[in-house]
């Protein structure tokens, strides 16, 4: 029955997030804690942090990781379709190619309109 | 009854993390709860024996979608985590409101004459989806692909117009 | 019918195991790999005083770093900075899940030999984008919000080509489970990576990027962000983010030999051994590359993912289709 294969998988997360909890409490009650207002200040290569944290919008990176989710759509169909074409003939393949086409021409498009470039 | 443990759990992780979600003060923390809720979803979809589609319910919504909200929570200004206020003051109008809209949709589902099937559930594997939309969807399938370039070329003209 | 309890025994037992074996195979003895194959390549030693030949290296560096003060930043949102390595680490462990080790028998060693064991793999290394970005914003410092926004764009723009590659081993042996994968190959010119060398260099390339290596470790390079999205993590802390990186860089090499290389198969020797020679032979050429070759900017590496890896992937995809159909 398939379901034990995901019990496992459920048990080993379980097992590996109190594993690694493990470790930070061993770390815990090992480790010497001498808290100073200096040594909780934020790192800015040595001088006093300036400014909020935060980073310039820039579009580039919404810009990537919108393509990044058409894409990865597109891979998602690739693998029901990889593991059977083989058995469809040459039907199944010209409609995937066709698919593969339309979203090549949206790659070439991102690609022309300066979505891909990180300037 | 192991499966209905299971259910009850996953119910409880998504619940939670959903209600994190929308109630959070912090939009950074909010967004990050995402992932639980999708990752309870996972877990129903694979009682419901869809083992592929909890596949890419991970890849798509916990890997993908995720990232894209992250990516632009935190290059805006509230990615700073600053505690912004919910603007709701109706809150006891609010409850009220939810109480009564809870209370129609529970009586509604027990009431109802839900029909059962019978048998098992039928495996919704990768190779029986994949013939089906070579077959049977494969209209549905091209389309897909159209409707794909249009989000595309959408995003990308907006974005572009943004500079 | 299925034995509830026994079932969750074993896989508690299991996932100990699994979890002492990559702790001790991946972090301790990779790192202690990395810092003496740097050092040979280097025309120097590496580390060689604790224990014979530096062997206990990485135990008294576990050993001190399980004693260093976990320092928290005032600023930090501290739920979240201590949960974003816990994410990473059991990310790169819970891709091992899929890897088979090889035979014992008619048995298959394998954690689970999942149905959908690729789609698997691709999905628990998307989710350790989720972690580095977790931790780069919690920690309230420039550098990591940086460091953590551009290696989540690496980290994520590489994963179309890798899950291109996939595509293609899956349409060449017809199934996405790893051990039918294997199985699917016959010895050694049999193995995937001569019919499908294309996607076998896609894949090492994609893996290399995945998880943060030189040639693609600008976000993470000592000289550019300072540390990038782990500048604030110390301690135990920070250890657990390198051990999801290195579990994660063998999980890769792993299932490089499993997918290209033919998994367990070959002659005379067990099969066990094949797999940890086939998958240490990986692992070398990963640190080889690292310790040879100068970073690539962040343009270009974001250039050569959408520009070369992710167009070639499609084409090569469309070749294999073309081959086997016709």
């Amino acid at each position: 029955m398939v379901l034990v294969d995901w019990l496992y998988v459920g048990v080993f997360a379980v097992v590996g997030t109190a594993m690694a909890a493990l470790s930070l409490g061993i770390v815990w009650a090992l480790a010497p804690r001498s808290d100073y207002p200096q040594k909780r200040t934020t790192y800015e290569s040595g001088v006093v942090p300036f400014g909020q944290a935060w980073a310039q919008f820039n579009v580039r990176y919404y810009l990537f990781s919108l393509v990044f989710v058409i894409f990865a759509v597109e891979v998602i169909y690739l693998y029901p379709w990889a593991i059977v074409f083989r058995q469809l003939g040459r039907y199944a393949f010209f409609s995937m190619t066709i698919f593969l086409v339309i979203l090549f021409l949206g790659l070439v498009y991102a690609w022309r309109k300066g979505a891909l470039e990180w300037s | 009854m192991g499966q209905l443990a299971a259910f009850i759990i996953l119910s409880a992780i998504t619940l939670v993390a959903t209600v994190v979600v929308v109630g959070s003060g912090n939009i950074v923390r909010s967004a990050l709860s995402l992932v639980p809720a999708f990752l309870g979803i996972t877990g129903i979809y694979i009682l419901l024996q869809a083992e592929f589609v909890a596949g890419i319910q991970v890849l798509i919504y916990a890997g993908a979608i995720t990232v894209l909200i992250l990516f632009v929570i935190m290059l805006t200004e509230h990615g700073t985590g600053v505690r912004f206020r919910q603007v709701n003051e109706q809150v006891p109008l609010g409850m009220i409101a939810a109480g009564a809209l809870g209370a129609f949709l529970i009586a509604t589902f027990l009431t109802t004459p839900w029909p059962m099937a019978t048998g098992s559930l039928p495996p919704y594997t990768a190779s029986q989806i994949g013939t089906t939309f070579m077959t049977n969807m494969i209209l549905v399938f091209e389309v897909t692909s159209l409707v794909l370039l249009v989000a595309l070329i959408g995003a990308i003209v907006i974005a572009r117009r943004e500079r | 019918m299925v034995n509830w309890p026994l079932e969750i025994l074993k896989a508690f037992a299991l996932a100990a195991l699994m979890f002492t074996f990559l702790a001790i195979v991946a972090a301790m003895f990779g790192v202690l790999l990395e810092r003496k194959i740097g050092g040979w390549i280097q025309s120097r030693l590496g580390p060689k005083h604790i224990g014979p030949q530096g062997l206990l290296q990485t135990l008294a560096d576990t050993i001190k770093l399980l004693q260093k003060e976990h320092i928290t930043p005032r600023a930090v949102d501290a739920a979240i900075f201590n949960t974003a390595p816990l994410i990473v680490a059991v990310a790169g462990l819970m891709s091992w899940i899929v890897i088979p080790f090889g035979t014992l028998g008619q048995r298959v060693l394998v954690v689970r030999d999942l149905n959908i064991g690729l789609v698997f793999f691709a999905g628990m290394a998307s989710m350790t984008v989720i972690g580095i970005l977790a931790g780069g914003w919690s920690s309230n410092n420039k550098y990591s919000l940086l460091g953590g926004l551009r290696s989540a764009s690496q980290m994520v723009s590489y994963e179309l080509p890798l899950g291109l590659a996939l595509v293609a081993v899956a349409m060449e042996a017809g199934t996405l489970s790893t051990v039918g994968i294997v199985q699917a190959q016959g010895g050694w010119l049999g193995s995937l990576a001569f019919r499908q060398f294309p996607a076998f260099v896609i894949f090492l390339v994609a893996a290399t990027a995945e998880v943060n290596r030189l040639p693609f470790d600008l976000p993470e390079a000592e000289s550019e962000l300072v540390a990038g999205y782990f500048s604030e993590y110390t301690g135990m802390r920070f250890a657990l983010f390198q051990l999801g990186e290195y579990a994660e860089m063998f999980a890769m090499a792993a299932m490089a030999t499993t997918l290209f290389l033919g998994g367990w198969k070959g002659p005379f020797l067990p099969p066990l051994v094949w797999f940890l020679i086939k998958m240490y032979a990986v692992v070398f050429l990963f640190m080889w590359v690292r310790w040879t070759y100068p970073r690539y900017r962040l343009d270009q590496l974001l250039n050569l993912s959408w520009k070369v890896l992710l167009p070639a992937g499609l084409i090569w995809i469309l070749i294999t289709g073309y081959r086997i159909t016709f």
